[in-house]
């Protein structure tokens, strides 16, 4: 009886959170009259929303200029993030401690106060409506370095210097030596990246008018509050599906990395 | 001399790879961080638009502030946000993280689906739940009907329009707090409860002794990101109800883009952003506090 009742509330939980997004890739294949309807199945099923979305907006360059975003500032993240955790981690030099606090405490500052102003450097810059105005700003992540630097300090020293002695390069030692030992947290570090890049909307919705540099949200939140939807349900869930489908079957095949690089960051944060 | 000495040769003994790999930070951190941050104390106190040259106003733009029926209001929706939204994702993720704590079968499969709203992307989510929140042809209120009960008026009525954003947030983030809630349970010693066995303590007691108080550093976590999370909203309102209706869903973040933008307020759109920014962090270290502080 009482295990009965555990499952019961664990599926009905599992259809709540499931079941909606069923409901809306069902959605986007239905004909509109049967959208409404509560179950998944029909008999008409047709790209026609598909159709219209792909006509009225440019989703596909959409797409391509969210895979170069998100992948040019995972890579960059990941990249000098290393470096600076690893400097902060195994290499003294005068003026550390006070960057390793400064790294803090800018974890700590809430981004609606730098939010204007880093759109108006952007403006003086002239960067608006282009790639550098949607990577720069989130080139770097201090999160990401105390991620780095955490991990990096469990590294044994001895396994340094003894690369040191055999004449490896401090670059050799970060990305030969401390790389492949370190793979957890560069995964972790460039899943979040990634995802949060992908899903980042505001900040394109700011820096970019220009509808050929549109990133994937900001494209279909320009196509669903900008009209050009016409109230058409399933162009709208056919717009919200392309959006949201990568992001699905990347879930699917790497699950447990994203779920336990969320969780290991969430409690440090 | 001395003081300039020792400079000198603590930079001679520092390794030149710890300048030359921090290098690159410090360029982003003075570009990105230092002259905003330094550039909204600027902005402040100025009237601009961006286009024409900045116009110096004092303490004008905090005077209306303190005297603006929006700002308030953007405040108490957050509020309102804040109190559904933070009680409710903490009991449906303690209840689920509980459930899923126990012996149960496809633990991973259930957590899995119940963390697959959390990568997904939020202009999607609140797309699907606008059809959803719809008053005649959502499926809500169709299930709603189906049980004999009266239609919601999700997304039209004032009074219920921050309930529904916050319903669809909690939908879309308790998974995470699920997540949390599951490592802090397994990180409680067995050994606790096996002693409050012996001592005759019930599954309750122990519920309320043991796995409470020991779940209280996943409770500030959960308590903190939630409020984090509800003032920076901004995508949910501005998609599904445009702030709407009767500036009932307006968030800060919300209010912040429309004056930048809508109205290119910049100075007074930065000096929103900056009282925000002080509010989250009073508000922040106010719940530590107090969660930190509470008996158990």
């Amino acid at each position: 009886m009482k295990i009965t009742l555990k499952y019961l509330v664990l599926v009905l939980g599992a259809a709540v959170f499931a079941y909606p997004f069923l409901w809306m890739i069902a959605g986007s294949l239905k004909p509109e009259l049967e959208i409404s309807n509560l179950g998944l199945l029909s008999e008409n099923y047709t790209l026609h929303s598909y159709e219209q979305v792909v006509t009225k907006v440019p989703i596909g360059r959409a797409f391509l200029n969210s895979i170069i975003v998100s992948l040019a500032t995972t890579a960059s993240v990941v990249f000098f993030g290393s470096m600076v955790g690893y400097a902060l981690a195994k290499l003294r030099f005068l003026g550390s401690k006070a960057l390793y606090l400064l790294i803090l405490f800018t974890m700590m500052i809430p981004f609606q106060i730098t939010l204007i102003p880093q759109y108006i450097l952007i403006v003086k810059l002239g960067w608006t409506d282009t790639y550098p105005a949607l990577i720069a700003p989130t080139m770097m992540s201090a999160f990401g370095i105390v991620l780095f630097r955490q991990f990096f300090v469990s590294v044994p020293n001895a396994l340094i210097d003894a690369a040191r002695i055999d004449g490896c390069s401090e670059w050799g030692i970060l990305f030969k030596l401390i790389w492949p030992l370190s793979r957890p947290v560069v995964i972790t570090v460039g899943l979040l990246t990634f995802m949060s890049s992908w899903n980042e909307v505001l900040w394109p919705l700011m820096v970019v008018r220009e509808r050929t540099l549109m990133t994937m949200p900001q494209i279909v939140t320009i196509f669903t509050i900008g009209g050009e939807a016409e109230t058409q349900l399933g162009s709208l869930l056919a717009a919200a599906t392309l959006l949201s489908l990568p992001v699905i079957i990347a879930y699917a095949f790497f699950q447990r990395y994203f779920i336990e690089s969320m969780a290991s960051t969430g409690l440090k944060g | 001399m001395r003081g300039r000495w020792r400079v000198i040769e603590a930079v001679r003994k520092s390794d030149r790879f710890g300048f030359l790999f921090s290098l690159p930070y410090v360029i982003f951190f003075l570009a990105f961080v230092a002259y905003p941050l330094i550039f909204s104390f600027v902005l402040i106190f100025h009237r601009w638009n961006i286009v024409t040259p900045m116009e110096w106003i004092g303490l004008k733009n905090f005077e209306r502030l303190f005297h603006d029926p929006l700002f308030g209001k953007a405040i108490t929706n957050t509020l309102t946000f804040l109190l559904i939204h933070i009680p409710l994702q903490i009991i449906i993720a303690l209840l689920l993280a509980l459930l899923l704590n126990s012996k149960v079968k496809m633990r991973g499969l259930f957590r899995a689906i119940y963390f697959l709203p959390v990568v997904v992307s939020g202009v999607a989510v609140t797309i699907l739940w606008q059809q959803l929140y719809s008053y005649d042809y959502g499926v809500l209120n169709a299930l709603l009907k189906a049980i004999g009960l009266p239609s919601v008026p999700w997304l039209v009525d004032a009074s219920w329009a921050m309930p529904s954003v916050a319903i669809m947030a909690t939908w879309k983030n308790v998974g995470i707090y699920i997540v949390l809630f599951l490592v802090g349970l397994q990180n409680i010693p067995a050994e606790l409860y096996e002693a409050a066995s012996l001592d005759g303590a019930s599954r309750f007691r122990q519920f309320r002794h043991i796995t409470i108080p020991m779940l209280n550093p996943t409770v500030i976590v959960v308590v903190v990101l939630s409020t984090i999370g509800g003032f920076s909203l901004f995508i949910e309102p501005y998609v599904l109800t445009g702030g709407g209706p009767m500036q009932s869903t307006l968030s800060g973040m919300l209010y912040i883009y429309n004056q930048a933008f809508y109205f290119g307020h910049m100075g007074y759109a930065a000096t929103l952003g900056f009282v925000f920014a002080l509010i989250i962090l009073a508000v922040v270290l106010i719940q530590r506090r107090v969660i930190e502080t509470e008996p158990t």
